[in-house]
């Protein structure tokens, strides 16, 4: 009974502990949870007979859920070697200069979405192999979730929030994957802008297979490439 | 993620001695980190977790391909892409211009490097993963048991290890004859291709002459204008397009006298050997001769001569034995 307790209280998934032997011995009657509910009391006002052991427990394991949340989410990482620790650097995204706090071991990928909020930018694979993460650094594509972001603190850094223009008007690409159907869960969709947005601005009159190639680093599980294909082609104005 | 990484220093020297300083001090508690995209799923696997990453971006001798008269020299940390799109390299070496533009994906090679690409670690998945086998200090080789999956692995020269070159630009930079230059405390020396590369008979923990524990650092690459100007062929078999490593390359560097007979022709294959593997029978066999669909059939049948296939690659064998005909094929045209 403890048992069901504890978990109740630590309220976290994963955050199960083998049941503690000495638990099941409770110094209660085993019936008063019986009588418990026969008075109506409702499950959740079983607390007071949580042992004092297990309850701290409890509160240990939330405070273990709430430090690594915050951890992935903010990163506060108190860290033991002060060389490892986060440092103030500026970066310049979609045209502004943050000052921020950043790990040596921080993906800019990490940062972008947990740090500044700009969740447009996806993290599918985490490992360079699906262009979900695909961010514009000083005119170049690249993988932001295999990016180390204290490297990338003098560049122009663009993500798809940056792509429409600030009254909101949507760059051609975007309206031709609109008006092509591109996305269809539309979680490639933001690599897929990016990759294209970057082609356009080297090469503005790209051939049919120029747009494949550069768009090769995109996957879409949707297998929406020839949609994609075609809302390039019409944002040039050839489809 | 940031919690998938080991917490590491990141060190960001501006000069190369700099750098060799610090490798010299730190020697294998250090990593080098160039476009770091292989660096960071060793990371993130958690399989290496050096203390101090060596970030060598901001070394300026690093990057960019120059000419430099009887050679062109390119930097360890010049990108794929830019050598995929110099007129320089497009010019005189196109074999390397198209075997760069086919490494990874667009995103990969934009901030890939030349240098990264040919000292990366195998990519044999048993060794990725952790397992301990015989190239991390074990005393087994997982891919070589009746029941592995070997389908990437090596037909030829197996020595305990069974595990393959990657890189897609090692067997050009083979057949061109390139010399790496490699600093170490201060000196440089210059290896050559064929001893660049290294088996496991050499060292079935390192795959180049690049040592790790000895502080090395690859500065530059250099090609001979021996070859410059050739007709050159790359083509590299792989299950998709994208992103996939080579099941087998190919890549020829050939001089063809007015009358459209052989002179001089190199020609090395990829992901068939820890090394990449000159084809010396089909070196020897072609000079002199004028390219036929004879020839070519002769050419399938030597190619792979001697290879000793595991349970799931036997298909590289005719795979070798096409790219091979395909590239002195190419001269006819
Ligand atoms: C998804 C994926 C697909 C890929 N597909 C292909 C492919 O099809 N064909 C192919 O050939 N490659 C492929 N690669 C490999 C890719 O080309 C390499 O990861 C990349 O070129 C390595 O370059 P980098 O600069 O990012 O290396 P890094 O990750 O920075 O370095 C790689 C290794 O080389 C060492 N190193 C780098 N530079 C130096 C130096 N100057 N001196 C000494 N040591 C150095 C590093 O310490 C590290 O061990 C792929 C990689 C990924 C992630
Ligand atoms: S092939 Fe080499 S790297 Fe792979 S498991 Fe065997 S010994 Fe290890
Ligand atoms: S999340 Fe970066 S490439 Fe997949
Ligand atoms: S639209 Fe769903 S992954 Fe591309």
């Amino acid at each position: 009974m403890s048992w069901e307790v504890r978990n109740a209280t630590s309220g976290g998934v994963g955050m199960m502990l083998p049941p503690d032997p000495a638990d099941d011995y409770s110094t209660e009657p085993a019936t008063r949870e019986i009588a418990g509910n026969i008075l109506g009391e409702p499950e959740s006002w079983r607390l007071p007979e949580m042992s004092r052991r297990a309850f701290l427990r409890g509160v240990v394991c939330s405070g273990v859920v709430i430090a690594s949340s915050g951890f992935l989410f903010s990163s506060s990482q108190a860290q033991a070697n002060p060389r490892h620790s986060e440092k103030l650097i500026t970066l310049n995204i979609n045209g502004k200069a943050h000052r921020l706090d950043v790990a040596p071991n921080e993906t800019l990928a990490h940062t972008i979405r947990y740090k500044l909020g700009l969740t447009g930018t996806k993290v599918g694979c985490n490992r360079a192999e699906c262009g979900a993460c695909t961010v514009i650094v000083d005119g170049q594509t690249e993988y932001s979730c295999s990016t180390l972001t204290m490297r990338v603190q003098n560049k122009q850094i663009r993500t798809i929030e940056g792509i429409a223009s600030a009254s909101g008007g949507l760059h051609p690409v975007q309206q031709g994957f609109i008006d092509e159907l591109g996305p269809q869960c539309g979680f490639c969709t933001p690599g897929q802008v990016m990759s294209a947005v970057a082609l356009l601005e080297k090469n503005p009159n790209p051939t049919v297979d120029e747009v494949r190639y550069a768009l090769s680093g995109n996957l879409c599980r949707c297998g929406a490439y020839d949609h994609y294909l075609k809302g390039v082609m019409r944002a040039v104005g050839r489809a | 993620m940031t919690d998938m990484m080991h917490a590491f220093e990141l060190i960001q020297p501006q000069t190369l001695d700099e750098a060799s300083d610090l490798l010299k001090k730190h020697k294998e508690d250090a990593w080098v980190i160039a476009g770091g995209k292989d660096s960071l799923d060793w990371f993130k696997d958690r399989v290496k977790r050096p203390e101090i990453v060596l970030d060598i971006a901001q070394i300026k001798e690093l990057h960019g391909i120059s000419d430099q008269g009887d050679h062109i020299a390119i930097g360890a940390m010049t990108t794929l892409t830019e050598i995929a799109e110099s007129a320089l390299i497009k010019e005189a070496f196109p074999a390397l211009a198209s075997a760069a533009s086919r490494i990874a994906s667009p995103q990969i090679r934009n901030v890939g490097t030349i240098g990264g690409n040919i000292c990366q670690d195998t990519r044999c998945s048993y060794y990725r993963d952790g397992f301990p086998c015989y190239r991390a200090g074990g005393n087994t080789c997982y891919a070589n048991t009746p029941t592995a999956m070997n389908r990437e692995h090596t037909l030829f020269e197996a020595k305990r290890c069974v595990a393959v070159t990657p890189s897609d630009a090692a067997p050009v930079l083979s057949v061109l004859d390139a010399e790496m230059v490699i600093a170490r405390g201060g000196k440089v020396r210059s290896v050559k291709a064929a001893e660049f590369f290294v088996g496991p008979e050499i060292d079935i923990e390192r795959m180049t002459a690049v040592e790790r524990d000895k502080g090395d650092l690859l500065v530059q690459i250099k090609i001979p204008k021996t070859w410059a100007g050739s007709k050159q062929y790359f083509e590299k078999a792989a299950d998709r397009q994208a992103w996939d490593f080579a099941l087998v390359n190919v890549a020829m560097a050939a001089k063809v006298a007015s009358d459209g007979t052989i002179e001089k022709l190199q020609i090395a294959c990829g992901a068939v050997q820890c090394t990449p593997r000159r084809l010396s029978n089909v070196e020897d066999l072609v000079v002199g001769e004028k390219p036929s669909d004879d020839l070519g059939v002769l050419i399938e049948r030597v190619a792979s001569q001697g290879a000793k296939p595991l349970n799931y690659n036997h298909f590289k064998i005719p795979l070798m034995g096409k790219l091979a005909r395909r590239a002195v094929g190419s001269l006819s045209a």
